[in-house]
């Protein structure tokens, strides 16, 4: 069975998100995303600065056999990218809430964070994919 | 039946295996109404020697023909190897290489091709085809506009192929892609760089430069590539391969080079073939590999450590990312690479100059001869690669039919694409012509633009 | 070892290249390349020795089963290579007038009246380079026939969830919006979906049929009557043209367009990859926009339809006219086949892959469709074996090279899980589908008693398991000179 870590946020299409200490979102894949796509090859990110629309595809990641698409959460402006993915797109695979965030970003409305799921709505998501 | 191995007996044990009593039972699923699919007017089936015949006659009616035409594909001689291990079964009938154990040969081949071509036009990257020059053109301005993601303007000169042009706008009609021709000088018969310097900065995605141009002519790529650049633009190359044996690549264009170098690679031991197939080429830096379409071969090694060679980068691909791909190109020109790879190999990079030296060299003393002749001038007196044009004081039209009588195929009437230019006639002459034949020519274009009629009205043409 | 690890200064082969005495003054120096390539030289026969080593590596068509459903590989007969090859042909420049293309000209009509005669369409265009491009024709002249009508608000394409890559990419290319129907589990598209989903945006449908499940779409005529109403249009992907060549005609089954695939339903050898031909074939309606070139028999003589003859045409897609040669090798081998031996391609492709079916059915092997006939393919179901080895779909294919038989197609259709799409094509005798079958079975039992072995197979091919992680991560796509 897949980590779920229970402080986190999810999307239905398998993206995590962490609330941080200064306000803004930190967002990943989980682990079941980066199971089911298996070894990662290349990390495509956003532009620092650019703004997004909740539900907008914002990168990509790249593995032999699919290139999937990762959405803004909500609405928001990135704020910074995981630099070190560019050498190392395999760290998505290897730590996947840790060191493989994805980017960062300022929301532009908190509370949108109330509809996306959580630890419990999201074990669902991934039962029903099995 | 041909090409059906089965025996009466051998149906029958199969339909018993099946546990039906006839063929016809397996189609039951499809509904009654549609089993309408009898075809009346395809000819009944004929052996071989029966096809050969017909094959054989429309083959001599057509002929043979001296070429003096260019235009994108070029006569050049290849070597009897090229074709022989072209058409050897295992290049032949092999499937695309998805199965890469299975599939060494080919997949070495295209790791071999994509070095050469890249290498020939001092780019990092080459993709292992396209379908022909014109397409790949699209293709480039796609690519383009998608590494620019905001803009989509792309400066396409009208220096370049008049057919490209078309093509290119067939193909991103669709796709909200704004294109813009600028224009040439009549005097030069090369890109007039003051319009594209007056572009606002930043309002360009990619800027077209041709080398050789469609007449033929040298552009001055450097100032082109520098201003393109300072545009914000990106560059993308349309060459002829057997030129960049001799000339400068776009990889070394100014300052920084071209971004993305597209092309007709015909010229590479593929024969005229009536139209096809030929093989579109694609080479671009680094940071585009995951912009550009088609196939790419990365070398790798096995779980022993052994070397090996597989398709890579397939998630940018139609079979995976479907309706985000980059392309739908699935089947590519793949047999025609295998043919260009062995061409180069055999030639090696002298022999491919000096086939490139020798097709200017042809080319010069043709012009020569032909202004020699009385109301046939120079139309440009800027430098050329192995294709020129020359003005008539007559209607290239029917100058060409009359020299077509005599077996020869003097050029392209250039009048309908470019009226600015007049009468005027693309010609060239490859490593492939003689002295004797260029005299021959320039001979009977002497005759007709004179209207003497020496020669009987039927002349009789080269049979083939 | 690469060509270029034997290459050395100095080796040339002065038979194939002019001398070196040709006068470049008239390019001006600053223009000429400085460094040369990285294009070897070596001597021809180094160069013969290398690709033909290189060729016998690979499997082929001429020297291996290759079962791979979608691609129809069946025999490439050699007399299509000899006479598209002939003089005439070959050494013909594009730009040549029609009055001296005759011969080659009245192949490309009858090649288009054949093609027309297939598909029970009123026109052919032979131009698109390959079965994506034809797909890109097609839906392009969907756009232009809304266009023309003003029907400007129809942006949108249905593709079923079950297509090939192509079509959504295509519909893409096209600047349209793409949405998917689902398949029902007996195999069919889903009607109630579908009829919720065509409206006033639906500028058509994609369809194959049969599709690329492997089964016959039962209900084709109720699809394009529930697209038509809603003002779309029906659009055919010839892939599995094999299955029904000379017994339906897509043009009775009411598609408006469709294109076909020469290098598979016509047999154009598949070349490593390419070339390939993708004629469109349309109704009246679409008739129309047909893209240029196409021939016309201008009261005995044969000339291009150009421009000026169609001024809605979606224009030109390359520049010229096609994939003359592998035209020319489809028109030969039609001639072969004729009337009578296109309707045996059909009834012989599917009575192969029910036969293979129905020995794999009685050895064990689960079918994705159990209740349904086979076309001229089938789809296996390794996901049991998965679910109690571990051994994959993957692993068998890699598996099946070791016993000589190049793998079916693997996980595609994408809606089937741990799945082999089968199709022998009519060209394949009994015994070399009961081999094959043989060889299936004997890999399952292996994959129960060793699962570890087959997990890394293949054993016996020039290179075992290669790494494509690897590959795309650490991209090395050409070769490099060292820096010694």
């Amino acid at each position: 069975m897949s980590e779920i870590p229970s402080e986190l946020r999810y999307t239905k299409s398998h993206e995590w998100i962490r609330t941080m200490d200064d306000g803004n979102l930190e967002v990943g894949i989980t682990q079941h995303a980066q199971e089911m796509l298996g070894d990662m090859v290349f990390v495509e990110l956003p532009e620092v600065g650019s703004t997004l629309g909740g539900g907008e595809d914002c990168a990509v990641v790249e593995s032999v056999k699919a290139a999937s698409d990762i959405y803004a959460p909500i609405a928001g402006e990135i704020v910074e990218v995981n630099d070190l993915l560019r050498d190392a797109p395999e760290t998505v695979n290897n730590d996947p809430y840790g060191d493989g965030w994805l980017f960062r970003m300022r929301p532009v409305d908190e509370g949108e964070l109330d509809e996306l799921l959580d630890a419990e709505g999201y074990t669902g998501v991934v039962a029903a994919d099995s | 039946m041909p090409f059906i191995p089965h025996t009466e007996e051998e149906i029958r044990q199969m339909l018993d295996a099946i546990r039906v009593s006839d063929i016809d039972e397996l189609f039951s699923e499809i509904p009654g109404g549609l089993h309408s699919g009898k075809l009346t007017s395809v000819p009944s089936g004929i052996s071989e020697m029966d096809v050969g015949r017909i094959m054989l006659a429309r083959s001599r009616q057509d002929g043979h023909y001296i070429n003096f035409i260019g235009g994108g594909v070029y006569e050049h001689h290849i070597p009897a190897a090229v074709w022989e291990l072209t058409t050897r079964g295992e290049f032949y009938t092999a499937y695309t290489p998805y199965q890469a154990e299975a599939s060494q040969g080919t997949l070495q081949l295209l790791y071999e091709y994509q070095t050469m071509m890249s290498s020939l036009m001092a780019l990092d990257v080459s993709n292992a085809s396209l379908y022909e020059g014109a397409s790949a053109l699209a293709e480039a301005v796609l690519a383009a506009a998608r590494a620019r993601k905001k803009l989509n303007k792309v400066v396409i000169p009208r220096t370049v192929n008049p057919r490209y042009r078309k093509v290119v706008e067939s193909i991103v009609r669709n796709q909200r892609i704004e294109l813009v021709e600028i224009p040439f000088s009549v005097t030069e018969g090369t890109i007039d760089i003051d319009v594209l310097r007056a572009f606002d900065k930043g309002s360009v995605a990619a800027v077209v430069v041709p080398q050789p141009n469609y007449f033929g002519l040298l552009e001055d790529v450097d100032t082109l590539t520098d201003v393109a650049h300072e545009l914000d633009a990106l560059v993308i190359g349309l060459v002829n391969p057997t030129a960049m044996a001799l000339l400068r690549p776009p990889g070394r264009w100014g300052a920084d080079g071209a971004d993305i170098v597209v092309g007709e690679g015909q010229p590479l031991g593929i024969p005229l073939s009536s139209g096809g197939p030929y093989m579109g080429f694609m080479c671009c830096r680094n940071k585009y590999v995951r912009q550009i379409p088609g196939r790419i071969v990365g070398r790798t090694r096995d779980d022993k450590g052994n070397e090996g060679f597989t398709l890579t980068l397939q998630a940018r691909e139609q079979h995976i990312r479907r309706s985000k791909a980059t392309s739908n190109i699935c089947t590519n020109q793949g047999l025609m690479v295998v043919a260009a790879t062995i061409y180069m190999s055999l030639l090696g990079p002298e022999g491919l100059r000096r086939v490139a030296a020798r097709c200017h060299h042809n080319t010069n003393i043709l012009l020569a001869k032909l202004t020699a002749i009385d109301g046939v001038y120079r139309c440009f007196e800027t430098p050329f690669f192995h294709e020129s044009v020359v003005r008539l004081d007559q209607p290239v039209a029917d100058v060409l039919r009359a020299i077509e009588a005599q077996g020869i195929n003097g050029g392209i009437d250039l009048s309908e694409d470019y009226p600015e230019l007049g009468n005027a006639l693309l010609t060239c002459a490859t490593e492939t012509r003689t002295v004797d034949e260029i005299e021959n020519y320039a001979t009977h274009l002497d005759r007709i633009m004179s209207r003497r009629s020496l020669d009987p009205p039927c002349a009789e043409k080269v049979a083939g | 070892m690469l060509i270029f690890e034997r290459s050395r200064t100095g080796c040339t082969n002065p038979s194939q290249a002019p001398d070196d005495d040709s006068d470049i003054s008239g390019i001006p120096t600053s223009l000429l390349r400085a460094e040369p390539p990285i294009i070897p030289s070596v001597s021809e026969l180094q160069t013969i020795r290398h690709y033909t080593r290189l060729s016998q590596k690979n499997f082929s068509i001429d020297t291996n089963f290759y079962p791979l459903g979608s691609c129809t590989m069946k025999y490439n007969p050699r007399a299509c290579n000899k006479y598209a090859m002939l003089p005439g042909f070959l050494n013909r420049h594009p730009g040549s007038s029609d009055r001296t293309g005759q011969g080659f000209m009245a192949s490309m009509f009858e090649l288009q009246e054949i093609l027309r005669d297939v598909t029970g369409m009123a026109a052919v265009s032979l131009s698109p380079l390959a079965g994506a491009q034809g797909e890109f024709t097609g839906v392009a002249m969907i756009r232009a026939y809304h266009d023309a009508n003003g029907d400007d608000q129809r942006d949108q394409i249905l593709v079923p969830d079950a297509a090939h890559g192509t079509n959504p990419a295509t519909a893409t290319m096209c600047g349209y919006q793409v949405k998917e129907i689902p398949t029902r589990p007996d195999g069919d598209v889903d009607l109630d979906s579908l009829r919720q989903t065509v409206g006033p945006r639906t500028a058509g449908l994609m369809l194959t049929n049969p599709s690329t499940l492997g089964v016959f779409e039962r209900q084709i005529l109720e699809v394009a009557h529930i697209v038509h109403e809603a003002g779309g249009l029906l659009y055919y992907d010839g892939a599995n043209l094999n299955a029904i060549m000379g017994k339906v005609k897509p043009g009775d089954m009411e598609f408006d367009v469709i294109h076909m695939n020469l290098h598979k339903t016509f047999s154009t050898p598949h070349g490593g990859g390419g070339p390939g031909a993708g004629p469109v074939g349309v109704n009246e309606r679409l008739r129309p926009f047909l893209p240029i070139p196409y021939v016309i028999d201008d009261g005995g003589e044969y000339r291009w339809a150009v421009e000026e003859d169609c001024p809605l045409s979606i224009g030109r897609l390359s520049a010229f006219m096609g994939n003359a040669g592998v035209l020319l090798r489809a028109y030969v081998y039609a001639r072969l086949l004729g009337r009578e031996g296109m309707q045996r391609v059909a009834e012989h492709a599917t009575l192969n892959a029910n036969y293979m079916m129905r020995c794999l059915e009685d050895k064990g092997v689960e079918m994705a469709y159990p209740g349904r006939r086979a076309t001229h393919e089938f789809i296996v179901t390794l996901k049991s074996l998965k679910e109690e080895t571990g051994v994959s779909a993957m692993d068998v294919a890699k598996r099946l090279l070791d016993k000589g038989y190049h793998a079916p197609t693997v996980y595609f259709p994408l809606l089937v899980p741990e799945c082999f799409l089968i199709e022998p094509t009519e060209t394949e005798s009994k015994e070399e589908l009961e081999g094959f079958v043989g060889a299936l079975v004997e890999i399952l039992k292996e994959a129960k008693a060793d699962p570890e072995m087959v997990k890394h197979a293949p054993y016996t091919t020039p290179v075992h398991r290669l790494d494509e992680v690897k590959a795309a991560r650490e991209l090395d796509v050409a070769w490099q000179i060292p820096e010694n």
